[in-house]
């Protein structure tokens, strides 16, 4: 995908034609051919002292699905992400990505690698504009140093171009064009919930982890976050894993969910599998004993 | 000398090939498309079009924001003698029903997924409705509705056939005729079904140079088009007149982004109704309360001056030389920056139309140096009956009848107008084109008014809205609903406003609260409030809202014959008025009559003397669900004043 990408960018815009027809017509294909795991999780067990976060937690994400962890409060989801996403090392357990099985890993290489993340509490520049916040997920994609950066020059410049032009498809997506200028700190909270997301797009991720997406909005900001996700896993293909503990939203855009309760995993399949199984009803509901 | 759209676009092409004809703004930068761009584009879609089944004199729905691509489809329809109906984009999809099937459209070109989704929806009702376009395919990418392309395949079918028949394009050009049909367009209608105005290549060329030679508009201006092109306003000024001048169009990116890109773009030449205006007076306000002091005294203070020398600068009458010099720092200093940041640093001539603007609204833009005026028309006359010519601006008139326009007045003080504009009649619909025809070629306004002795023409209200009171102190005294309701709604808290009394014994009004401004002032206050009905109920803001009441009632007091007129009582609704409950028509004028009747409670307890009052109100969502809303309402009594009686 990244090279089909980078072509088109460098082609100039032409004119009237909708200059991204060509790609969109690539990704469409590449979303269509779904199925096989990307990311298999296995037997992962964490702990922080006589803590136990996870217990023994085995699932696996397919190419282009929306998968969603749930669980109520302290289930350990973050905490599952944050092992995803290379911040922490399980004790116990591994991680294998496109094939490769890792035991430790840090968050660069998992960047690297095409995992990308957003964060519940949101960790954007609140002094820096839209613009500059998203650019920064091209970090990756910057290959000139720091001096030619600075002085602007040459091969510097084609690059800031080339990122730019690919930061402002993301604003044209996200629909956040009136922002662009305007420091994130000023946002409505769900705007700045929507810029995080632009920039973890930003890195062109194979896979995108979500954590809590939708935690703090109204109605109408999660119906439009629902709508965001889903164009996203449409027409970047992207294989998206969430995190959320709001039910009724996770049921409606997921493909499959992995139920987490105490640090253990609890129940795994469909939303309606899920909404079926006697043990999650039993962690959301309670039972009377 | 006359001719029809393809042609101008044509000769334009060939004179001034790659001089700019429109702009949009993609991914952060603006996108040049030169005349002869347009030119191929639009072949190309003509061919498209033509391959696809469209027959000459056949409708072609085009719904959407103001797009190049678009623009150059209403124009490939014109090519093969094709009409194309702009319907209003933010219509709900029961209001397109009968437009689509009154004109037996079975061709739709549309902007994105959310039109595609409204007009499928309605596949059903519209059988006709067999080909459908669109512009911009996120989103559609997994439908499979058959008869549903993205307009590239239109085009790219188009390129074949154009190639393989080199002169079919010019042929058909040259065989549609400038009595021919160009386009229909919906009144929004504020009763009963929306009428489909016929308009012809004639009609609508004529008006648009009419225009263009008052107010010598040359191939230099730049326009910025972001209202509806339904709305005949926004079609003349980018469309009728764009092609007319061979001026520059400019797109916007989206419609949150209007004032960021009018900025950019410096339109010289610029057109909106009255709210437009108001909304940006509101915004410029907001910003100085929370402005520092220096900047809040600097700004009061310059803009006394601006009230007191502007308007007589504008009109180019002499000056005192210490109210120059006052004016030319205040320009320095406040105005000039002001205009930037409205984006009119460069506007030559701006109109207001569509309704009457408040006085002191129109009298601010034109203190800070913009060339704002106004014109009459409407959807029947192709806009341009009446204009002010510069240096003749008055805020209470509507200017004098320009070339070709004949205008009189009835005995019932109802306005007729003649001019070669005239609509060719309503669409399929006899009845209706005969109440507004005369035998002789007059078309009634329904506008009730008179020529002043100057030539002028002076609008008081709809004929069939002033109304007289009944009963009371002031039997039989003059009500004109739209004046007292444009008073209110010249305050910045005051969104919309909707006054009773015809045949009623006093004047009573809903206040619908601007929601933004009032939201402002009362976080200023730290008043705490949980949305927009809780905000409307609160005793603070009834207050702010009583005192803006009697403000306008004093004012009304200054003039005998609307002293009657004065607001005895007031309520605040709990909900914004929406041209989604039918409260509004889609220009945002209110439905007086649909009002009285959905609020029936209110009213009578306005006039019942009641102090609050419980309603249930239907409300329905931007999705298309419906809801109810309850609150209880709050009745205000206002002061009245004695009118001021003026000595001979």
């Amino acid at each position: 995908m990244n090279t089909v990408v980078a072509k088109t960018l460098e082609a100039p815009p032409a004119g009237f034609a909708a200059p991204d027809a060509a790609v969109d017509e690539a990704r469409a294909e590449h979303a269509r051919r779904t199925g096989d795991v990307v990311l298999d999780i296995r037997n992962i067990s964490l702990a922080f002292g006589g803590v136990k976060a996870l217990t023994n937690i085995s699932f696996d994400v397919r190419e282009h699905e929306i998968r969603a962890i749930i669980g109520p409060n302290g289930a350990g989801k973050s905490s599952m992400l944050n092992c995803i996403n290379g911040v922490y090392q399980p004790q116990e357990g591994s991680i294998t990505f496109r094939g490769k099985t890792f035991r430790h890993m840090n968050s660069r290489q998992v960047a690297e690698m095409g995992v990308a993340r957003t964060f519940q509490n949101l960790a954007l520049f609140k002094g820096m504009s839209v613009l500059d916040n998203i650019m920064t997920g091209r970090n990756l994609r910057m290959n000139c140093n720091l001096l030619l950066q600075a002085l602007r020059i040459g091969p510097a410049a084609r690059e800031e171009i080339r990122n730019r032009e690919f930061v402002e498809r993301i604003i044209d997506f996200l629909e956040i064009q009136a922002h662009r200028k305007t420091p994130v700190g000023r946002l409505p909270y769900g705007l700045q919930k929507r810029v995080d997301l632009g920039r973890a797009l930003a890195m062109e991720p194979k896979v995108l982890l979500l954590d809590e997406p939708m935690a703090g909005m109204n109605v109408e900001e999660k119906q439009d976050m629902c709508r965001f996700i889903l164009d996203v896993n449409e027409e970047f293909g992207t294989t998206i894993v969430l995190i959320e503990h709001d039910m009724g939203v996770v049921m409606d855009i997921s493909d499959r969910v992995v139920v987490l309760d105490y640090g253990k995993k609890i129940g795994d399949g469909t939303p309606d599998e899920v909404r079926s199984n006697p043990e999650v009803i039993k962690a959301y509901l309670g039972t009377s004993h | 000398m006359s001719t029809t759209f393809p042609r101008l676009m044509l000769e334009h092409a060939t004179a001034r090939p790659q001089a700019p004809a429109l702009r949009e703004k993609e991914y952060g930068i603006w996108q040049t498309v030169t005349w002869s761009q347009l030119a191929t584009l639009v072949r190309e879609l003509a061919g498209g079009l033509h391959q696809a089944g469209l027959q000459r004199g056949q409708h072609v729905v085009v719904v959407g924001e103001n797009r190049p691509r678009l623009y150059a489809s209403m124009l490939a329809a014109q090519s093969i003698g094709a009409v194309p109906v702009p319907l209003y984009q933010d219509a709900v999809a029961a209001e397109y029903v009968f437009p689509l099937n009154n004109a037996e459209v079975g061709f739709a070109i549309v902007e994105d997924q959310e039109q595609v989704d409204k007009l499928l929806e309605l596949r059903d009702e519209c059988p006709r409705l067999e080909r459908l376009w669109y512009d911009d395919p996120r989103g559609l990418r997994s439908y499979k509705e058959a008869g549903l392309e993205s307009l590239d395949q239109l085009v790219e079918r188009g390129r074949a056939f154009v190639a393989g028949n080199p002169r079919w394009f010019d042929e058909q050009v040259a065989a549609a005729q400038p009595q021919d049909v160009a386009a229909l367009f919906f009144t929004s209608g504020t009763t009963g079904h929306p009428k489909g105005v016929v308009h012809s290549h004639f009609t609508l060329i004529d008006r648009a140079r009419a225009g263009a030679s008052f107010d010598r508009l040359s191939a230099a201006e730049e326009v910025l088009a972001y209202l509806p092109p339904a709305w005949i306003g926004q079609n003349i000024f980018s469309y009728a007149q764009w092609l007319a001048c061979g001026y520059v169009v400019n797109c916007p990116e989206s419609a949150d982004t209007v004032t960021i890109d009018m900025k950019e773009i410096g339109p010289s030449y610029y057109f909106a109704p009255p709210r437009v205006f108001e909304g940006l007076l509101t915004s410029v306000m907001i910003r100085m309360e929370d402005a520092g002091a220096l900047k809040r005294w600097m700004f009061k203070r310059f803009m006394d001056v601006a009230r007191r020398v502007g308007p007589a600068r504008m009109d180019g009458r002499p000056l005192a030389l210490i109210d120059r010099l006052r004016y030319a720092l205040g320009d320095v200093l406040v105005y000039g920056p002001l205009r930037n940041t409205l984006g009119m640093s460069r506007v030559r001539v701006a109109y207001t139309a569509g309704e009457a603007i408040g006085p002191d609204l129109f009298v601010f833009y034109r203190s800070i140096g913009i060339n704002l005026k106004q014109l009459y028309g409407s959807t029947e006359t192709a806009v341009f009956v009446c204009l002010q010519p510069d240096n003749a601006v008055r805020s209470d008139t509507v200017g004098v009848p320009i070339e070709g326009v004949e205008v009189r007045v009835t005995d019932t003080g109802e306005i007729h107008v003649r001019s070669p504009g005239l609509l060719k009649g309503y669409y399929k619909n006899p009845q209706a084109t005969a109440e507004v025809l005369t035998a002789d070629g007059w078309y009634r306004t329904g506008d009730a008014g008179f020529l002043d002795a100057s030539g002028h023409l002076k609008i008081i209200d709809r004929a069939k809205d002033v109304g007289r009171l009944a009963g009371g102190d002031n039997d039989g005294a003059m009500f004109a609903p739209k004046y007292v309701e444009n008073k209110l709604k010249f305050f910045p808290f005051i969104k919309e406003a909707v006054a009773f009394g015809d045949k009623r014994e006093k004047v009573c009004a809903f206040v619908n609260i601007d929601f933004e401004a009032v939201g402002n002032w009362a976080e200023r206050r730290n008043l705490p409030y949980a949305g927009y009905a809780d905000l409307a109920a609160k005793p603070q803001v009834l207050e702010l809202v009583r005192e803006c009441v009697e403000k306008v009632n004093a004012d009304l007091a200054e003039d005998e014959r609307l002293a009657g007129s004065q607001v005895s009582r007031f309520l605040v609704l709990h909900k914004e008025l929406d041209a989604d409950d039918g409260e509004l028509t889609r220009t945002r004028k209110v439905r007086r009559g649909a009002i009285a009747e959905k609020y029936a409670a209110l009213v009578d307890a306005l006039y019942a003397g009641r102090t609050s009052q419980h309603i249930e109100t239907q409300v329905r969502f931007e999705d298309g669900r419906t809801g109810t809303v309850s609150a209880d309402l709050a009745i205000i009594d206002a002061k009245i004043f004695a009118p001021v009686r003026r000595a001979a």
